[in-house]
């Protein structure tokens, strides 16, 4: 029996994730909700899926198995409450919530419940942030010194146009947006931050929101580096996500095309010399069935449903885990009006 | 039907796409900043019998297609395979405007008003001529240059692939042919649903792209499987990624490809005159057609 899904939201996440839902072996997409007419109007046209605009009518009328939800921030929190309410597993854009009150009531909710929910964080199914990640925690570079968590992009390049992502409410600007995913990879791969420190929010184009995000975060363990974020730079085609992290026996540097490993001395277990080795994202890759834009995004709603249909929650990009880069989100926003 | 060149060259490498560095991406971004420089390597791709240029509707394109056009005598026989549409001019739009505030924009004006049906209300509910016109506008600045095949880019045809919208095919096929008479041709990173999606909808030994190497990247359901298709179905297989983003040496990389002799072309991009002539080489010795 093949699992019943929807999907809430189709912008440019939501259709992406409609697609990868779609063309999966395990899953039938029976609906789709969308508050566009256009969009709705090309699904009546070539697609036999049931449609929406509301989507409390979309989860009361269908048997669902899982909600992907892919709208707007502000929505996540009344729209997750109520699929959760009705007893269905939950796939759900990032960041999570507009705050950790929110949050953690949803958490406390699918903990209650037992349900799957995972957050699109999908840079952790990155293969060399994976990479990353195992050498860290074999210890390839000794003790840590410093880290660097960046993100660049030329999302917003002036100052005309807007949609929700300018706008504060809706849960627009580039610490929600773009700072979230280097936030998330920093807490899961290096270590969660505590504190932050210097945190400054920039506007460069945008009127209501951060166009730019600086801050030094610091973690348990009294180890701190650097967040650096902007998407309104036009030197990148695309966003750019790195982390480079400085230990006392090497350094490494990844995105997501490439790690760049510099140790001081050979490391025989990893099979790694002294100087610089350069692991590349063909080998790292996870492989998927079906790819739209990036393995990533197919790898993760792979392990959704894989979770929904094994009934096992993992640990990899709950809601607890996005709370978390929440958290840190309002410890950057609180420093930042010191 | 007219059989394509062996080799086709690609612009990735003019547009700051590497699949394996984003350092390198920069450099190449340095590389070509002026169009003299992405010509002088087209050149060196002629010199060496490279006759036909795969490329996005990158704006900088239409700068490549007016010295194409100034240029008749040196580039007779050359022809250009467009791609289209160029996928992050459209995502970072509608991020920035939305979906409405992305057609208004990619819509030339007149051309909007000269459908004259009651404009962008008729417009969105008529996505066969909002296609057309969509279409249209990425082929302007290819006007008076030869572009014998068309093809949707791979994350647009693997979006449609994977809503099961197969209808849409159907349209950009009869559209290619009849306006342009051109051969429609496919980019995806889904080899075998791609090729079952077209057979369902009756188009027949399709021109399809796709990434085809030794190590299987990017091959995505499997590479046995992108092997059965390529040995036991009938269409017209573009290998790109050959070199699995570098991953592979040349030889070994194409040697794989002569398993298969219903790969038509080979599709890879390079910045040096040597490295191009080396691959260019070695497909015309091991592609047997």
């Amino acid at each position: 029996m093949k699992l019943k899904g929807g999907v809430i939201g189709l912008g440019k996440m939501g259709i992406s994730h409609a697609a990868i839902v779609n063309a999966h072996p395990s899953v039938d997409m029976v609906a789709v909700c969308d508050t566009t007419t256009i969009v709705l109007d090309v699904f009546r046209k070539f697609s036999k899926v049931k449609l929406y605009n509301n989507y409390v009518k979309m989860i009361d009328n269908e048997k669902l198995d899982f909600v992907v939800i892919a709208t707007p921030t502000r929505l996540h929190y009344p729209m997750v409450k109520y699929t959760l309410g009705k007893g269905l597993n939950v796939f759900c854009e990032k960041p999570f919530c507009m705050n950790t009150v929110e949050g953690m009531e949803l958490e406390k909710l699918a903990q209650q419940k037992g349900l799957i929910n995972q957050v699109s964080y999908h840079n952790q199914f990155v293969g060399t942030f994976r990479e990353l990640k195992r050498l860290l925690k074999a210890g390839v570079i000794g003790d840590l010194v410093h880290f660097t968590g960046e993100a660049y992009g030329n999302v917003i390049t002036n100052d005309k146009g807007g949609t929700w992502r300018s706008d504060p409410k809706e849960g627009g600007g580039c610490l929600l947006d773009y700072a979230s995913h280097v936030i998330n990879l920093i807490q899961e791969i290096i270590g969660r931050p505590v504190k932050a420190d210097g945190s400054v929010m920039k506007k460069i184009f945008s009127s209501a929101v951060e166009d730019a995000v600086y801050s030094l975060l610091i973690l348990e363990s009294g180890l701190s580096g650097n967040l650096s974020v902007n998407w309104c730079d036009e030197t990148y085609r695309k966003m750019s996500t790195s982390i480079t992290v400085q230990g006392k026996k090497g350094k490494m540097i990844c995105d997501a095309t490439e790690i760049k490993i510099y140790l001081n001395e050979p490391n025989n277990r990893e099979n790694l010399d002294n100087g610089w080795t350069i692991k590349y994202i063909t080998d790292l890759a996870i492989p998927v069935d079906f790819y739209l834009r990036g393995e990533e995004y197919s790898a993760q709603i792979d392990h959704f449903i894989r979770c929904v249909l094994n009934k096992k929650q993992t640990d990899i990009n709950s809601f607890e885990q996005a709370l978390y880069t929440d958290r840190v989100i309002e410890l950057i926003i609180d420093d930042s009006k010191k | 039907m007219k059989i394509m060149d062996k080799v086709l060259f690609g612009d990735n490498q003019f547009f700051a796409v590497s699949h394996m560095s984003d350092e390198k991406s920069r450099e190449q971004a340095i590389r070509f900043k002026d169009d003299a420089s992405i010509i002088k390597v087209l050149d060196h791709a002629r010199e060496v019998g490279i006759n036909t240029f795969m490329c996005t509707t990158h704006d900088r394109i239409s700068n490549v297609c007016d010295h194409i056009r100034d240029n008749p005598e040196k580039y007779r026989g050359f022809k250009i395979y467009p791609c289209m549409p160029y996928a992050h001019k459209y995502a970072n739009a509608v991020t920035e405007y939305g979906y409405i505030g992305t057609i208004r924009k990619y819509i030339p004006g007149n051309l909007f008003s000269s459908f004259a049906k009651g404009g962008l209300a008729y417009i969105t509910k008529d996505f066969i001529s909002l296609m057309e016109l969509l279409v249209d506008a990425e082929m302007k600045m290819f006007k008076g240059v030869a572009t014998p095949v068309i093809f949707i880019q791979n994350v647009l045809v693997d979006l449609i692939l994977g809503l099961k919208m197969f209808e849409v095919f159907r349209e950009y096929d009869l559209y290619i042919r009849r306006k342009y008479k051109a051969e429609p041709g496919y980019i995806t990173m889904n080899l075998p649903v791609m090729y079952d999606a077209l057979e369902s909808v009756g188009i027949k030994n399709p021109i399809i792209c796709s990434s085809i190497n030794k190590i299987g990247f990017r091959m995505s359901g499997g590479k046995e499987l992108y092997e059965k298709y390529l040995s036991e179905k009938t269409f017209r297989p573009i290998a790109m990624q050959v070199l699995a983003a570098g991953a592979l040496s040349p030889k070994e990389a194409i040697e794989y490809l002569s398993r298969f002799p219903r790969i038509e072309s080979v599709l890879f991009g390079a910045s040096s005159k040597n490295h191009i002539q080396e691959t260019k080489e070695l497909v015309e010795t091991y592609l047997v057609k």
